[in-house]
């Protein structure tokens, strides 16, 4: 009853997400490590469901990682973050989507503290000018990319190829959905549902079929920890984090894992990968991992997409356990070709976690 | 108010993130670095907070302030509102300026990830860029990431991405004048004079033990010390 009760409190945390009309800003390391998620986002609203998002190729990163990093100073960042929002005022747009979650965390933070301190809001304006010779109006709305699929998820659901399904059994699949930290810890009105019950990819886990899990660890951090994973010598910080959630997830079985955060999917992908390595251990049935997806990638299957356009090729946690249960039609012999269908070669086997 | 209290009072971060401390111990409970590292955020608010200008050089010098993942989990718990998170921001940014990095193994950690993060910005517009992620640096990255490191140009055009390409698209090549821009940013913000202090501090240790710069990099990214770990 309690859950309940608190789940009734954080459904409140709805936020506004326009209808249409955004400025659309790319993630660094979804581009490196899941580049065909933002081909698949573009392609889903711009043609699926008929939105207008512009794209400019002048927007650079919002150098969240260095700042989170520690790399540059606050004022660096701000002004970088002004540069962007200078891009979205003269394109004419004042709806904001981006698709890094650091990036939106960042963005929150940025616009609350400067909401807090004008006069800081007016030092940034003066250097922005200063530096780059550009003015700019603060968004009127900001959304992280997930927050759009959440809005259009029963849209989704209605134009389905598939569902989150397993087809044998005809019950819905167990997914673990994982949302960036900072979506909503630093403000939790921000994010769909708070940060204690988050609800834009259960929302979408929900409306595609599925069943969320929920389960101990479900709100820890997948690791990355900036420089605990950038400097080598750090890295055991992040692998202990990821290994701490798969041990809290593993008894309830779960057939996939969903994210918001470019960075999580990554990790919790590779860091498996490591444990299987370093233990011969792995979590998902018969020697498989646990498949880990990008809210994207899943849209994508859901909507009937190849999923080697989707790039799980990428992925080293093989993803055709799931694709069967899910009953997705698709060539192995395909998995790993190159443009035009050129052959590259293939990677090699892991130790341990059988990829196919 | 002594002089480093006095210049923490000037960080934005600190200024949101610094309320009264209750010492109720929330954020260390919830907090990934606390059961990893010897790390209590819990006591380094309550350090800040008692202004004592001794205990916040030690501070400044320890590996302690180097161990938060800036997750930010402790913010949405903290009873009082504070931000141990960006409080650790405003710390580590002082440390770096001050110079007092180098007295910790952690600390000194800041001078190859600020060559990283600046030469992937100033070059090629992103934090990560994947010709400078190198699965020599990154064996976690597995065997498909040696196998996408071994065909990359082919793997980015078969998922559609514009890599180094003219236009918008995923990782396009970002044009001249906005990393002219982003120069003139960083020049303006104190993002390079950060990076001297960084690099004259670090090659003045470099020296000190006979190491070129390196070595002394390799160093860095590599070594763990005992005593971290809890
Ligand atoms: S949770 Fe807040 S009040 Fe409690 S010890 Fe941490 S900073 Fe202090
Ligand atoms: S931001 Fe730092 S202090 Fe706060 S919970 Fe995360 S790791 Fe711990």
């Amino acid at each position: 009853m309690i859950y309940e009760g608190k789940k009734r409190i954080w459904s409140e945390y709805q936020k506004e997400i326009p209808e249409d009309n955004y400025f659309y800003v790319r993630s660094c390391i979804r581009q490196n490590f899941f580049p065909a998620s933002e081909k698949t986002f573009l392609d889903i609203v711009r043609n699926r469901l008929g939105k207008d998002f512009f794209e400019t190729q002048h927007h650079t990163t919002c150098g969240g990682i260095a700042y989170h990093s520690d790399a540059i100073p606050q004022e660096t960042v701000m002004t970088i973050i002004a540069r962007q929002f200078a891009l979205m005022t003269e394109a004419g747009y004042k709806n904001y989507a981006c698709s890094c979650i650091t990036s939106f965390g960042l963005y929150t933070e940025t616009m609350e503290t400067w909401k807090l301190f004008p006069e800081l809001e007016a030092k940034i304006r003066e250097i922005l000018w200063k530096t780059c010779h550009k003015e700019f109006r603060i968004p009127e709305n900001l959304a992280h990319a997930s927050d759009i699929i959440y809005k259009f998820r029963n849209m989704i659901a209605e134009k389905a190829a598939y569902r989150l399904v397993n087809v044998k059994t005809g019950k819905p699949l167990r997914v673990v959905e994982h949302i960036g930290c900072h979506y909503a810890k630093m403000f939790p009105s921000r994010g769909v549902g708070g940060a204690e019950y988050p609800y834009v990819l259960a929302g979408m886990i929900e409306s595609w079929g599925g069943e969320v899990i929920d389960y101990p660890e479900r709100r820890h951090c997948c690791g990355f920890g900036f420089r605990q994973y950038l400097v080598k010598a750090n890295r055991g910080y992040s692998l202990s984090n990821t290994h701490k959630k798969f041990e809290s997830m593993a008894p309830f079985k779960p057939d996939m894992i969903i994210t918001n955060c470019p960075g999580c999917p990554y990790f919790m992908d590779r860091w498996q990968y490591v444990i299987s390595e370093l233990e011969g251990k792995t979590y998902g049935e018969n020697g498989y991992g646990i498949p880990v997806f990008t809210y994207e990638e899943v849209a994508g299957l859901v909507l009937g997409y190849d999923p080697w356009d989707l790039g799980l090729q990428m992925h080293q946690v093989a993803v055709e356990p799931l694709l069967d249960k899910m009953g997705i039609k698709y060539d192995p012999a395909k998995k790993y070709l190159g443009e035009n269908g050129k052959y590259i070669g293939k990677p090699q086997m892991p130790r341990f976690i059988k990829c196919c | 108010m002594g002089k480093l209290y006095e210049k923490l009072m000037q960080d934005y971060r600190f200024k949101e993130g610094m309320k009264a401390c209750i010492n109720c111990g929330t954020c260390t409970a919830i907090c990934p670095a606390a059961e990893f590292y010897k790390y209590d955020p819990r006591s380094i608010v309550d350090m800040v907070q008692s202004r004592d200008e001794e205990a916040i050089e030690k501070l400044l010098k320890s590996e302690t302030i180097w161990y938060c993942g800036e997750c930010m989990s402790c913010v949405t718990r903290c009873p009082r509102k504070n931000a141990p998170g960006l409080i650790v921001m405003a710390l580590r940014s002082l440390s770096i300026d001050e110079g007092y990095f180098i007295h910790s193994e952690k600390g000194r950690q800041q001078y190859v990830i600020n060559k990283e993060m600046y030469s992937n910005i100033l070059n090629y517009g992103y934090c990560v860029y994947p010709r400078t992620f190198k699965y020599e640096d990154h064996p976690e990255y597995g065997t498909t990431g040696q196998w996408i490191e071994q065909n990359l140009d082919e793997i980015h055009k078969r998922v559609g991405s514009n890599l180094d390409g003219d236009g918008p698209g995923i990782l396009r090549k970002i044009p001249d004048e906005d990393l002219m821009q982003l120069r003139n940013i960083f020049e303006q913000t104190g993002a390079f004079k950060r990076m001297d202090t960084l690099k004259r501090l670090s090659k003045e240790r470099a020296d000190s033990l006979g190491l070129t710069e390196e070595e002394y990099s390799e160093q860095i990214f590599n070594t763990i010390s005992e005593g971290h770990f809890n």
